[in-house]
């Protein structure tokens, strides 16, 4: 037996140019027209040519029958280099992942990641209940509650097993709304009180009103280049430490309390040669505050069961002792299908290159972006994190 | 503890009747496997058939070792709920009316955890039993119940809803003077039933039976009703056709003689006339009604019953002609449950081996004392089944048609 390989650095790779397009609670138009103006605001906004992106890599859910494939020639695209990342909160990390051996690797020069989907009134109804096989088989014809309902169930067991209460998924959710409140691409745009959130209406106990990300339409983006390039182009760019994905961890477990984050955050610190105190935010997948819990634990921040202390220690607002979600996160910004994987990313990339206005963290040198998506029966499958860093010595 | 059913008031005329929803009813072709395990009340599971390994939901493969070779088997139904959760919204019309719904998560001692309608009498952290049922869609759930049964537990209005409980339902029994006629009627009385209308097809002749069961139980309504008189079925429905929430189909006919021996076709039209047509008649006098009752309050209209007979699915030579109206009246049954889907209504066939009754005098026994037949069909109504097999010459004519079809068509043909 060899000894185990050592993984390559993303030496000479860069992640640019992060862009947004500004969510609508309901849109008329098709993810077509989200992610392709999201791919327009990379070019217009680098300064690049169209036909000098030579990689695309796509995430969304509501782009049916379309794939990646059709997507390009609606948009015109010619690239060398093309994915289709159907992960859902993990694409960000995924897709960026993905990309930078690409670009390391000299498949493509630059690769536009973008993530967008529409919302149209029934789309979300339709999505949920044609999810997945399981989904369907197994999951929704049991009160065709969706994922509220499936968040329900993993929210009702780690509050029994871990003692975790509603105030401290509230005290996160209200740190959040106060966070977007500086974020002017926010769709919520009201503060929330603790008392607010305490006296929402149920939805799936114990899941109540601001406990549910509110879906809606959107897109997101990035570019992936060298950093040669992004010099030369005088483009603000972030590093990339490290990043881990798994898909289908712990499935024996009876039921998700931990996500692969657990299997693979050694690797994730170890590549990138810092640990969870040198971390100076935390991007995190949220569309339920209990998954935030989760990744808290997962990714190192505290043991297995010690997040509703944890989260009674700290403040996790933008000037708090751990900031956390700065741009209000999904659960304030609002969920736009697969760009809801790539918020916390793009969010990261901006506070990296200061670029992050109202929401700037002063001196901000080392991010976290964690990614959790697909509930394809009882639980989430897919988790991701990457560990950014600022690129300008 | 389940709050016992209340009788259900006079409908008001005035209001408007709920129309029948169904819940999400696609499932993949080996969730079907859920299905055909609950349609006979069993509780089978996907296991492999190399590694032993169980796995749910259903697969391709084998989830450990990737065998294709995967067989449905029974399982231990055991488990421990360890999370549940309240709906109070839901995305899909049927549940959005019937809020709040209460579902969970269950560890099952054989493995896997699997996501169930939970019963209002199981505790949190506790132990359950798992059940697949039918739901209002035809397809088959898993209801985790109380680990031993509760007082009043199939008033649970949740599961409920999988079953077709006679209790405070009104009942048409379209031939009430027959053995099994009287028999079902008598069974639906002791289970429940607010009334019986108890079919008369020859009102001509006294059967003391009949006259007494109608002196003994003021739920008992003695109706006119002849299956293969078209006018008498349609009259009747224009009567009680509102009110009629499980019909149960005892017009029978059963003669011996096959096919060959004989020079017309007078025998096998007369079987046909009531055990085929009459169920015909029935279903379009009676059907459309008890469709558009299918979500009319607690006593909603639920089941359709069809008292075929195992023969049905392997000809008796000596009763040929019975024996071809019995597997014409299965294909329509077949025809009536696809039509009933998009209500909801269940359509229930019943497949019993020899019944101790007049025109079977000359069987040998093993004979079903029609009361057995008339207990196994309120069984079949409280535990929401579809297809339920009745005495041991069914099932053993089961198991050898599963064996060798072959083998069994020589051997009834001697």
């Amino acid at each position: 037996m060899s000894a185990p390989r050592t993984r390559l650095g993303y030496d000479g790779v860069v992640a640019v140019m992060p862009v947004t397009i500004p969510y609508a609670r309901y849109s008329t138009r098709s993810a077509h027209w989200w992610l392709g103006r999201a791919l327009g605001e990379l070019i217009r906004g680098s300064g690049l040519a169209k036909a000098a992106v030579d990689g695309v890599c796509v995430s969304s859910f509501t782009l049916g029958p379309d794939t990646a494939v059709g997507l390009m020639q609606h948009l015109g695209m010619s690239p060398r280099w093309l994915d289709h990342i159907p992960m859902g909160g993990a694409s960000g990390v995924v897709a960026l992942r993905r990309a930078s051996r690409a670009v390391q690797a000299g498949d493509a020069e630059v690769i536009a990641c973008i993530a967008g989907d529409t919302n149209h009134v029934d789309s979300f109804r339709n999505t949920v209940s044609q999810f997945s096989r399981f989904a369907q088989d197994a999951v929704y014809p049991y009160g065709a509650g969706g994922p509220n309902a499936s968040f329900a169930l993993l929210t009702d067991h780690y509050m029994k097993q871990y003692g975790a209460t509603r105030e401290d998924f509230g005290k996160l959710c209200v740190a959040q709304r106060e966070n977007a409140l500086r974020n002017p691409h926010a769709l919520m745009k009201k503060p929330l009180t603790l008392a607010q959130y305490i006296d929402a209406r149920p939805i799936t106990d114990p899941i109540h009103l601001f406990d549910c990300v509110m879906p809606c339409a959107g897109a997101e983006g990035f570019l992936v280049m060298t950093e040669e390039r992004a010099r030369a182009m005088k483009l603000p760019f972030v590093r990339i430490g490290s990043t881990i994905e798994r898909h289908n961890a712990f499935p024996d477990d009876p039921i998700q309390f931990r996500g692969g984050w657990a299997m693979d955050r050694d690797a994730l610190y170890e590549h990138a040669a810092v640990a969870p105190a040198d971390v100076d935010f935390v991007e995190t997948y949220d569309d339920y505050p209990v998954i935030n819990m989760l990744q808290f634990e997962d990714l190192g921040f505290c043991a297995k069961g010690e997040a509703p202390a944890f989260v009674r220690e700290h403040d996790f607002t933008i000037a708090g002792s751990f900031p956390f979600n700065t741009s209000g996160g999904q659960l304030s910004v609002g969920q736009a299908g697969a760009a809801g994987g790539y918020l916390g990313m793009v969010q990261a990339m901006r506070q990296l290159t200061d670029s992050a206005g109202a929401t700037q963290i002063e001196g901000a040198r080392v991010g976290l972006v964690s990614g959790f998506g697909m509930i394809n029966y009882d639980r989430g499958l897919c988790s991701g994190a990457a560990i950014l860093e600022r690129g300008q010595a | 503890m389940t709050d016992p059913l209340v009788k259900p008031k006079k409908k008001n005329p005035v209001e408007r009747t709920r129309l029948p929803t169904r819940p999400p009813a696609p499932r993949s072709r080996a969730a079907q496997g859920l299905t055909r395990a609950a349609a006979e009340g069993v509780f089978e599971m996907q296991t492999c058939g190399d590694c032993g390994a169980l796995q749910y939901p259903p697969r391709e493969v084998c989830h450990q070792c990737l065998s294709e070779r995967l067989v449905w088997k029974d399982a231990d139904p055991r488990g421990t709920l360890i999370a549940t959760t309240v709906l109070r919204h839901s995305n899909d019309l049927y549940f959005r009316e019937r809020l709040p719904w209460k579902v969970g998560t269950v560890k099952m001692a054989a493995g896997p955890s699997v996501v169930a309608h939970v019963h209002e009498d199981c505790a949190e952290g506790g132990a359950v039993r798992l059940a697949l049922k039918l739901d209002r869609s035809g397809q088959a759930v898993l209801h985790a119940l109380p680990e031993k049964d509760t007082p009043n537990m199939n008033d649970a209005p949740q599961l409920r809803e999988s079953t077709c409980d006679p209790k405070f339902r009104r009942v048409l029994v379209s031939d009430g003077k027959s053995a099994m006629g009287l028999a079902v009627a008598r069974a639906m009385l002791d289970a429940g039933a607010n009334a019986v209308f108890l079919g008369d097809p020859t009102s001509w002749k006294t059967v003391k039976a009949f006259d007494a069961l109608v002196a003994s139980d003021p739920r008992v309504q003695p109706v006119e009703l002849d299956v293969t008189d078209t006018d008498s079925v349609d009259r009747l429905a224009a009567s009680i056709g509102g009110k009629v929430e499980i019909l149960v189909n005892t017009a029978a006919y059963l003669r011996d003689g096959g096919i060959l021996g004989r020079k017309d076709v007078i025998l096998a039209r007369d079987a046909f006339e009531v055990n085929v047509l009459g169920m015909m008649r029935l279903a379009q006098a009676f059907g459309p009604g008890m469709g558009f009752r299918a979500a009319d309050g607690s006593n909603n209209a639920v089941a359709w019953v069809n008292i075929l007979s195992i023969h049905a699915l392997a000809a008796l030579p000596a009763r040929g002609a019975w024996s071809a109206s019995m597997a014409a009246a299965l294909s329509a049954a077949q025809t009536l449950r696809a039509e009933f889907a998009g209500a909801g209504v269940r359509v229930m066939n019943v497949f019993p081996g020899p019944i101790d009754e007049e025109w079977e005098q000359l069987t040998p026994p093993p004979k079903l004392a029609p009361a057995a037949v008339a207990k196994a069909i309120v069984q079949g109504l409280q535990g929401g089944l579809e297809d339920v097999y009745v005495g041991d010459i069914a099932e053993e004519l089961r198991t050898r048609l599963r064996e060798n079809h072959k083998a069994v068509e020589r051997e009834l043909g001697q």
